[in-house]
Formats: C-alpha cells, structure tokens, sequence
C-alpha cells in the first residue's frame, strides 16, 4: 500500500467563524481519520521521535495500538510517561519535537503524532469509566508548589510511584498557566480540570489558596514532615519595554490581558472582572503568548488586531501553526517595526475629561536587519527617521517575563542566576538539600513541555534521593 | 471555603468581618492583604488585614461597600462562607528603629492603619494618630484608636465631629510647632496620601504611603498593579503586590497611580448597581 505523503489535516472552525467565538479552533480526528493517520507510522527500528519527545512517550507503541483501533490501549501507553496527554496533544510544539523526528519526515510529511496522542487521550476521557488504581503508598511525603505543566508532571509520576503528594497552589484554580494563560479556543479548561481530577484519583492532594513564601515557607513544609519540596512557581513578574506612556490606561502585560479573559473569565457576556473590548489593539511581541494574547483580543470584539514584531516572519518565535491560525483570522502583522512610545489622551483645558489617560496610539520605529548576534539571529536595527504612529486603543506586551521572586526572597540558601531563575542541576536539585525545581522558575518563560520534561527529571530526581536515603 | 465567624456594621457604607482562615492568621503582619474570591466565578479584590486572631484562627477585614464585588461580600451573614481567601501578601510596614511615628488615616484606610498603630504601641513606639472622615456618620475605630495612641485628633471635612479640617492641617500644625517624628505612614485615599507627603516634605520626615491598586493574582504574576517611582530623577516601575504595598511616599508619582485606579470606573459603578438591584430582588 503507497504511503499517503500528507499528514491528514485536522478538521478545524471555519476562520471567519472562529475568531467570533472561544470554542476551540482545531475539532479533532475522527476515528476513521485517527486509523489512517496512525498506519502512516513505519514502526521503524530505531525510533528517533521517542528522543524527540522531552518525556519519551514511546511513541511507536501507542501509534501500534491506535492502527488496530486500541484507543484506550494507546491512551495507557502516553499515561505511562505523560501525566497530561489532552494537554501536550493540543499544546506542544511537535514540529520542533516528535515529528521533526519522525523518519516518515524525511521524504514526506512527518506521522501527525500530536493529533494522534490528541485523539487517544480525548478518546479516554470520553469513554473511561474505571479508576486508576491506586499505587501501594510508600510512606513518603512529598511537597510540589505550583500546580502547572511542571507540579502536575512531577506530582503525577511521584504519585504512581506510591508517594503522598501535595500540590500547593497560589491561584484559586489548579493548572497554572494552562488556566491563566492559555485560551480557551486553543485548550478548554474543562480538559485541564479532567486532567487535574485524573491525579487526584491517583491520590494526590491539591490545596488551592496557598502561596509557597507567603502561607507557608519551604522550611515550614520540611517542618510538616515533607521530605522534598518541588518548586514549580511558574513565570513571575511581566516584563515592559521602558518606553514612555506604558502606564496609560489600556496598555497591558500579555500575562494580565490573558489572565483576566481566561482564568477570570472576562470573555463570557457580563464577566464580574473588567476588561477593555473592542477597538484598535496591538500586541508587542512574537511568541506564542503574543499569538494568544492577538486572538483573544480578536474574540473580544476588536476591530482589527497588531501584531508588532521588531523582526521578520522568519524569526518570529512561535510555533507555526499559531502564526497561520492567526493569520487566517485575519491579524495584521507589522514585522520589523518596533514601539518607541505609547501615546495617550490629555486634555490640558480639563483634567476630569474622562478620557484623560488613556491609550491613542503606539509610535513606532521601521527596522531592518543587520548583524546576527550571540544566538545568531540577525539583530534588529532602527531605521533612521522612520516612525509612524499606528491608531490604537489597546497595547498589550508580551515580551516575555522574569521568574516568581517570592520563594526566593523566602528561602535561605536557594540560588539564582542572573535573570533570578533557580539553579539546578541535571537531575533538578538546588542548592538546597531536598529542594528540586523546574519549569519557568528556572528557564524564564518556555513551552509547556519542557516544564513537564523538568518536573519529569525532578521527580526521578527525588524518587532516587529518597529511596537512597 | 472560608467561614465567616463575625460580621458587624461599622457604619453605613463600611463592614468589618472576621474569617476562619488558620493559615494566613497564623502569618499575617500589619500591612498585608489578602485577596479574596466572595463566589465561584467571583472577582479576585486585594483588601488589606486589619488583624488577625491567631488562637482563633480568624482574620479581620474591614471593606467599603464600593463595587459590585463588595455589595455581595456586605450581602454575606454570619456563619455563611466565601469561596477563596489567600495571604497574607505584600511585604509587611516596617517597624524597626521608629520610636516616634505618627499615623494618618483617611476614612476606610482607618481600617488598615489601625494595626499599624497598634503594632508600634506594642513595640513601645510614641503613636500619634491622626485619622479624617467626611463627617460623623462615616467615622470609625476612634475607640481603637484611642487605645493605642499617645495622642489622637479625629478630623471631619464638614465638621460635623470633633475638629473640622482635613488631615494635613493638624499634621502642619505639629510640624511647625517643632513635633518631631521617626516616621509618618499614611493610608487613605490617594489624594490624601498626596497631600500628606507634601505636607511633610518641607520637614524632611520620611513618609511611607500604602498603596492600593488594581490588582488581580497578587503574587507578581500579572502586573496590572504596577505604578512608578521616582528615583534620582528616573522613573522605575514597581509592582505593588510583591513590592509593596508600602512606599517611599516621596518617591510615588500619585497622579499615574490616580489616572490608573480609574481605568475600570464605568464599568465598576455599572457592576454596582446591577448588583444592588439583584440584592433588592431577592430581598
């Protein structure tokens, strides 16, 4: 039978349909379409995706289950290594992991190994009706802080392990950036919740409303019986770019914008949390929260929607598939241009003009490529007299953020390097005996999979510190 | 969920309520706050600890009825629960080597410069409040007051109680008499704080303020309660939930933080009413 060269395209809302409405864009395979995609997989020897995947699901095993129509036999293969497979099936950058990997690649196009692990884990979700059983306790306790991609990770494989984990959470809602950040249209939270519940069943306890530093200090949890702490706490303060006019009324972090349309829910008709609506927005920046934060301002009733990135289409940071998402929804990029000045509205003549600072317009300065720098990408530079002032009502930055700097200024003898992330070693431990950490709180802000990957080092990390002890 | 043990009406537009919360009344230090949640799908609102009760358990918070979110928090009874209550945030006032301090509170900001106050008078400091009111029925705590405080002066705007004025004028009059102090904290609204700073400017006294922006996490994830300082000449962005609340009062550029406290005003007075509309329905 001749190979199909083509990934089966995932079946996704119309664009001009989508970017009125918060349900998700992509809908899924079908099962028919889900058997076709996986007898795309040559089962080859040496399976190169297993090391492309930063928690080496054994990717050729689940897709074998998946060809014979075994969803829930793929599903418990991804659960032996993934403690969030309806997560990672939507959220991962595959391109750049499995996929990029994948021997089927090289001629044609890569297995569609994300939309595979996508459908068995929502085929499980769907269909499961038994428990997991639960591990045999070992009689170990183990504290995590911060219930995101990392804590979810770490806790889920300590926990099958027999330990007793407890999950300490700032927020009033467990997922971290999978609650406050990422959309809805991109990952309901209703999944983030099943997968939440899914680790709870295996016994782990989350406590919500407690800040780790600020409730209760690491010493303390030691002081509690816990004999190792994870520290997960996730991105910290927002960065800004230091222009003038940054402190008008409209002007935004990504991580505020998107927190207060997801995890306050100030999308839906009457929300309690406010949130500015409608007109002109640009967002600054060229990741994946720049991407997020664009298409939620679109679904929010704005007119039109900047993306403003200092560099060009080639550099731009985020995964592909969001950029095309976007794209086809209509955002208007304006590449090589670079904001120098926030504008706002004074009137001199009455100070209680309500409209008094409040944002007008971003200027912005034309840039171009020149030398490649350090990392080897071509570094921006201004052109020379040619700023412009785009019409805007909105700004909203995202250019990146500096690790949480509450457990740090609370624990005595945890080190961080320069940017203020926690410094660990290969196996996650700090400098603190029994403290381990990963995620955000020690790379700055990354992708989902790699905090997983971290919080999945970690937690070997600890199983061998407390089974050597 | 978190119980709420007492409630009791301080006047008409502010409430005081004591909330089972172990944890944070374990830790918590005057000049705190927490954030609560009042329901499910509720609003995330930072109010500052008024004290606590450790044995108890219990943390006191004292809000004025303002918003949407504050009507239904005052539409809580005894007994009767609210969804999130997570703290103690913010770094606490600092006491240390202040032997004299004077403590300026303006209206509901009373509430939260009481345990201050009460917190240099167990530490031994001389405590000269001053705390403001529009007029007599908004007044509250002067009995509390009065017992921590080597000198207290109750201001009203239109005189209707004890001294007519504002704060600063008292607070002028014992600085020119030659009163000297360690320390000046004032919390209030911000156009208060604005005019206390001034005020003591000429003097030289160091002035802390207690800032109370809009804030959402609290945990210096979002950074919608920045504000800017002014130091040597350079503007520097802070961020109230991890930075402060507490502020060089000389250093705080008061009109941006004003302009910014107003961003939501519409939308706060629209959530208002409807909620006082809903009450009186189910009423």
């Amino acid at each position: 039978m001749a190979i199909n060269p083509k990934k089966h395209e995932m079946p996704s809302q119309e664009p001009q349909v989508r970017a009125h409405n918060f349900s998700e864009v992509a809908l899924g395979y079908t099962a028919e379409i889900a058997v076709e995609e996986a007898q795309r997989c040559l089962n080859c020897k040496n399976r190169p995706c297993v090391q492309g995947c930063p928690v080496n699901i054994a990717i050729p095993d689940f897709i074998s289950k998946m060809k014979t129509g075994d969803f829930e036999g793929a599903y418990q293969v991804i659960s032996q290594s993934s403690a969030l497979p309806a997560v990672c099936g939507r959220v991962c950058p595959q391109e750049s992991q499995c996929e990029s990997k994948c021997t089927l690649g090289i001629k044609f196009e890569p297995v569609g190994i994300g939309r595979l692990e996508r459908f068995a884990a929502d085929w499980h979700n769907a269909h499961a009706t038994e428990a997991p059983a639960k591990p045999t306790p070992n009689g170990h306790k183990v504290a995590i802080v911060g219930a995101g991609p990392s804590g979810l990770t770490c806790a889920g494989d300590l926990a099958r392990k027999g330990y007793q984990v407890s999950i300490f959470e700032a927020l009033h809602t467990a997922g971290g950036v999978l609650v406050y950040g990422i959309p809805e249209f991109r990952l309901p939270k209703a999944i983030v919740a099943k997968e939440v519940e899914g680790l709870k069943a295996l016994g782990v306890d989350v406590e919500t409303n407690v800040v780790i530093g600020k409730t209760l200090t690491i010493d303390e949890l030691f002081e509690d019986g816990y004999e190792a702490v994870f520290v997960g706490s996730g991105a910290g303060l927002p960065n800004f770019m230091n222009i003038p006019g940054e402190s008008y009324k409209g002007v935004y972090s990504a991580n505020e914008f998107l927190t207060r349309s997801n995890l306050m829910k100030a999308y839906k008709d009457a929300p309690v949390t406010p949130i500015m609506k409608g007109g002109k927005v640009a967002v600054v920046g060229g990741g994946n929260v720049a991407m997020d934060a664009a298409r939620t301002a679109l679904r929010l009733g704005a007119d039109h929607v900047y993306i403003v990135y200092r560099r060009s289409m080639e550099e731009l940071p985020a995964r592909k598939e969001e950029v095309e998402h976007a794209i086809e929804e209509g955002i208007d990029f304006r590449l090589l241009q670079n904001p120098v000045e926030v504008l706002g509205y004074n009137n001199p003549d009455d100070p209680r003009d309500p409209r008094n600072g409040f944002v007008t317009g971003l200027k912005c300065i034309k840039m171009e490529l020149g030398e490649p720098d350090a990392k080897g990408r071509r570094r921006p530079v201004p052109i020379e007299g040619s700023e412009f002032v785009l019409d805007v009502d909105t700004v909203i930055i995202a250019i990146g953020t500096s690790p949480n700097p509450l457990i740090k200024s609370t624990t005595k003898g945890l080190e961080v390097n320069n940017h203020g992330g926690i410094i660990v070693n290969e196996a996650g431990l700090t400098s603190r005996e029994g403290v381990y950490a990963g995620g955000d709180a020690v790379t700055g802000a990354a992708t989902v999979i790699s905090a997983m990957g971290a919080g999945k080092v970690a937690a070997k990390g600890i199983d061998e510190y407390l089974m050597g002890k | 969920m978190y119980k709420i043990v007492r409630k009791k009406e301080l006047n008409p537009t502010v409430t005081q309520m004591e909330i089972l919360a172990p944890m944070v009344a374990h830790k918590a230090k005057p000049g705190q706050f927490i954030i609560l949640r009042v329901n499910e799908e509720g609003e995330r609102i930072p109010l500052t600890v008024a004290g606590t009760d450790a044995k108890e358990g219990t943390v006191k918070i004292i809000f004025q009825i303002v918003g949407g979110t504050t009507a239904l928090l005052n539409a809580k009874q005894e007994g009767e629960y609210i969804q999130d209550f997570v703290g103690p945030l913010g770094v606490a006032t600092h006491t240390d080597g202040i032997k004299k301090v004077c403590i300026v509170g303006g209206g509901v900001g009373c509430a939260i410069a009481m345990p201050v106050a009460q917190e240099f008078h167990r530490l031994g400091a001389e405590v000269t409040s001053i705390i403001g009111f529009r007029n007599k029925d908004l007044l509250i705590l002067e009995d509390e007051f009065r017992a921590c405080s080597d000198q207290l002066i109750v201001m009203t705007d239109d005189g209707s109680y004890a001294r007519h004025g504002n704060v600063t004028v008292p607070l002028k009059e014992m600085l020119e008499a030659g009163k000297q102090f360690d320390m000046i904290i004032t919390i209030g609204p911000l156009i208060m704080m604005k005019f206390v700073t001034l005020a003591a400017k000429p003097f030289g006294v160091p002035v802390t303020v207690s800032m109370n922006p809009i804030m959402i996490d609290g945990t210096g994830m979002c950074g919608g309660c920045r504000l800017t300082l002014i130091q040597d000449g350079k503007r520097v962005t802070k961020f109230a939930c991890v930075d402060g609340p507490d502020f060089n009062g000389y250093e705080v550029d008061f009109d941006e933080a004003m302009s910014r406290g107003r961003m939501y005003f519409d939308f706060e007075r629209h959530a208002y009413e409807e909620t006082c509309n809903l009450l009186k329905g189910a009423k």
